[in-house]
């Protein structure tokens, strides 16, 4: 079971990490300068087109070169955090240019600033837009913390492997595993739906495409 | 009588890219007068009601609200909270309900308590004839509701001026009547208005003055009889004669 | 820089090999995951009620757990039971059964989006219902999802190089190879890594390209 809690790890840190990237990675998609907004897209762009597995490896092997050393299980939350970080920028971007242009000439037209009004009236809306696929993509990080395995870190899919090679019951073990993670996946995306639920507004959120 | 100016335009310019969309314009509002601008769509008009609180600033010109240059002004948020703006497709804020709408300039804004605020909202909302509908978000208001909230919106507040950009423009017609009932109440009450719009029966019982505005300038100006019945201009006489074919005297 | 070039001017015989694997590992199972995705998204929509529950299940328990473990399942799993697949076949079989779940769910939610009128039009001009479906439904919402069909594509080709893991010499295996030969691990998954960039970047490139051309006027879909 100590796999399950280093897979959780590696999960909370990779989606943090993400957040915690994407957010700026957003910002400056929207507010940047062209030079900005470029960098940003050749960024998102790489990372999105490059399996996450060969992300591990680049990040594994590559990083000591440059003198700095971390085990296994760093290196796989930076390549999870920032793979996720591309696509969650996407994310709250969408959400952040869906809310329309009159709103926030509204917001100015009644004297708010422009972070006022970002705070009061973009973010609270935008939030509840990301909410679905952010759900999406938290599921997606939680079920690529199983690449880790490649890298030695021992979480819940290489502990399995452990045990698998100590019992003749192969399919027991992995079917065991895949429950493990389904049980997980399915908690975040109904924790999320409840929180979408309990968020909810006539009118926001309504129009999200099929899939 | 004293005449009290509320704002003054002079010589405003507006360019975007090569397309120079305002021309020199000139205009004044007194206190409680309503002024309704008229002209074929893509004369600036919108842009001239954008360049009163600086939403777009003008590449020219100045804009006086009573005494302060708005164009220069170190505190334009104090200035915009003086000018009403209603908006074509309304701009409401979707995640809150409509007295939420009306109250968050003055909570947020204005800093007033929130139930001194939610008294006030529910005092704008009522004099829209709108207290029923407090509860409900945007989407589930009708467009003539909604807009009717925007009007609530900046009329809580207490501008010295309120600015409409086409606010019928976006309605089904059987919903515009609800809105310029309202317009009409608070032209009546003494509100200083400037209006964008097409409904000439509105413009022509309603109004002060009418300005007629074609290629980002001001053709010609006067009330409503004159433009109508004598015209100086010919290019005044056809358009208002087309537009009134077009829309009717509808809602006058 | 030059370090590079020379890496792969010796090691691209293995990594052009790999790319072929890569390739098939992608291809093949999209080509079934379709046919597999098709059958599963009617049985689901238009089947009775045992069926389309036990998809559902199925749908979600795929998209629920990691295609790694997936693998392993039947990579590790199966030969306790005589069924000894190389990790190749274990591949193709697992990306072609976790992409027809993905692909049932991006189909079902576009066969939904054509309007049910259609099929009741297709009712009242004397077809069956299968015919209904196959003649009326089935074309429009294939050509609505062409757009998540593309997305999936490349979403599977990053997702083939883990069948590396359980030992199929695709592009990483490949690069594994070498690099355990020459040490420079770095430099060959640098190498690795661009390969798999210009593919997804030209193919994103002709899939676009493709979805204008093929466009048909009102099957404008909002991403």
């Amino acid at each position: 079971m100590e796999g399950a809690l280093v897979t959780l790890r590696l999960f909370i840190a990779g989606l943090g990490l993400g957040v915690v990237l994407g957010i700026p990675l957003a910002f400056g998609q929207i507010y940047g300068n062209k030079l900005i907004r470029g960098l940003i897209a050749v960024y998102e762009r790489v990372l999105r087109s490059i399996p996450l597995l060969v992300i591990l490896f680049l990040l594994y092997y590559g990083l000591p070169l440059l003198g700095i050393r971390f085990p296994p299980m760093v290196a796989a939350i930076l390549g999870l955090g920032l793979r996720s970080s591309a696509y969650q920028s996407q994310i709250f971007r969408g959400a952040i240019l869906s809310i329309s242009e009159s709103q926030l000439k509204a917001a100015l037209s009644l004297g708010m600033t422009g972070i006022q009004a970002f705070f009061h009236i973009i973010l609270p809306q935008a939030i509840r837009i990301a909410i679905p696929p952010f759900a999406n993509e938290a599921a997606i990080v939680l079920k690529d913390t199983s690449l880790a395995y490649a890298l030695g870190v021992i979480e819940l899919l290489r502990q399995g492997y452990y045990v698998m090679t100590n019992t003749a019951e192969p399919l027991a073990v992995f079917v065991a595993i895949g429950a493990i993670y389904f049980v997980m996946t399915v908690s975040i995306n109904t924790g999320l739906a409840r929180v979408e639920k309990g968020l909810k507004i006539p009118g926001i959120g309504v129009e999200e495409g099929i899939g | 009588m004293t005449e009290q100016m509320i704002l003054r335009i002079e010589d405003l310019y507006k360019s975007f890219g090569d397309h120079e969309v305002l021309k020199g314009i000139s205009l004044s509002l007194n206190k409680g007068e309503t002024k309704v601008v008229v002209g074929p769509s893509g004369t600036g008009k919108s842009t001239m009601l954008n360049n009163i609180n600086m939403l777009i600033p003008p590449d020219q010109g100045r804009i006086y609200l009573e005494d302060v240059d708005v164009t220069t002004t170190t505190d334009l948020t104090k200035i915009r909270q003086e000018i009403g703006f209603v908006f074509q497709d309304f701009g409401l804020f979707d995640h809150l309900t409509a007295r939420d709408n009306v109250m968050i300039g003055l909570t947020r804004v204005k800093k007033m308590a929130g139930k001194e605020a939610a008294e006030l909202a529910m005092l704008e909302l009522r004099r829209v004839g709108l207290e029923k509908h407090a509860g409900q978000y945007p989407a589930e208001l009708s467009g003539g509701q909604k807009q009717r909230v925007g009007i609530a919106r900046a009329l809580a507040m207490q501008p010295k001026l309120i600015l409409f950009d086409e606010p019928t423009s976006a309605l089904d017609p059987e919903l515009i009547g609800e809105v310029l009932t309202v317009m009409k109440n608070l032209a009546r009450d003494g509100m200083t208005m400037l209006i964008v719009s097409h409904e000439m029966g509105f413009a022509r019982t309603v109004s002060d003055q009418i300005i007629f505005m074609e290629n980002g300038v001001i053709v010609e100006q006067g009330s409503p009889e004159q433009l109508f019945n004598n015209p100086q201009q010919e290019r005044t006489r056809e358009f208002l004669f087309k537009l009134t074919d077009l829309y009717g005297e509808g809602g006058g | 820089m030059s370090d590079l070039l020379n890496i792969f001017s010796t090691a691209y015989p293995r990594l052009l090999e790999g790319l072929g694997i890569t390739l098939v590992l992608t291809v093949i199972p999209m080509v079934l995951g379709t046919l597999f995705g098709v059958g599963l998204a009617l049985g689901k929509i238009y089947g009775n009620r045992i069926l389309s529950g036990f998809i559902t299940v199925f749908i979600e328990i795929i998209r629920g757990t990691p295609l790694l473990v997936q693998l392993f399942i039947l990579y590790f799993s199966l030969p306790p039971y005589g069924i000894r697949l190389s990790a190749l076949t274990a591949a193709l079989i697992g990306f072609t059964i976790n992409s027809g779940a993905y692909q049932a769910e991006y189909l079902r939610g576009s066969i939904q989006s054509v309007s049910s009128g259609q099929l009741k039009a297709a009712l009242s001009i004397g077809m069956s219902r299968w015919q209904g479906i196959f003649y009326i439904i089935l074309p429009q919402a294939l050509r609505r999802v062409i757009p998540s069909w593309t997305n999936e594509f490349i979403y599977l080709l990053k997702y083939t190089s883990l069948a590396y893991i359980i030992g199929a010499q695709e592009l990483m295996g490949q690069a594994r190879f070498v690099a355990s030969r020459n040490f420079e691990f770095f430099k060959v998954y640098l190498i690795a890594a661009v390969i798999y960039l210009l593919l997804v970047l030209v193919l994103t490139a002709v899939f676009n390209r493709l979805e204008r051309r093929y466009r048909i006027p009102g099957f404008d879909y909002k991403r």
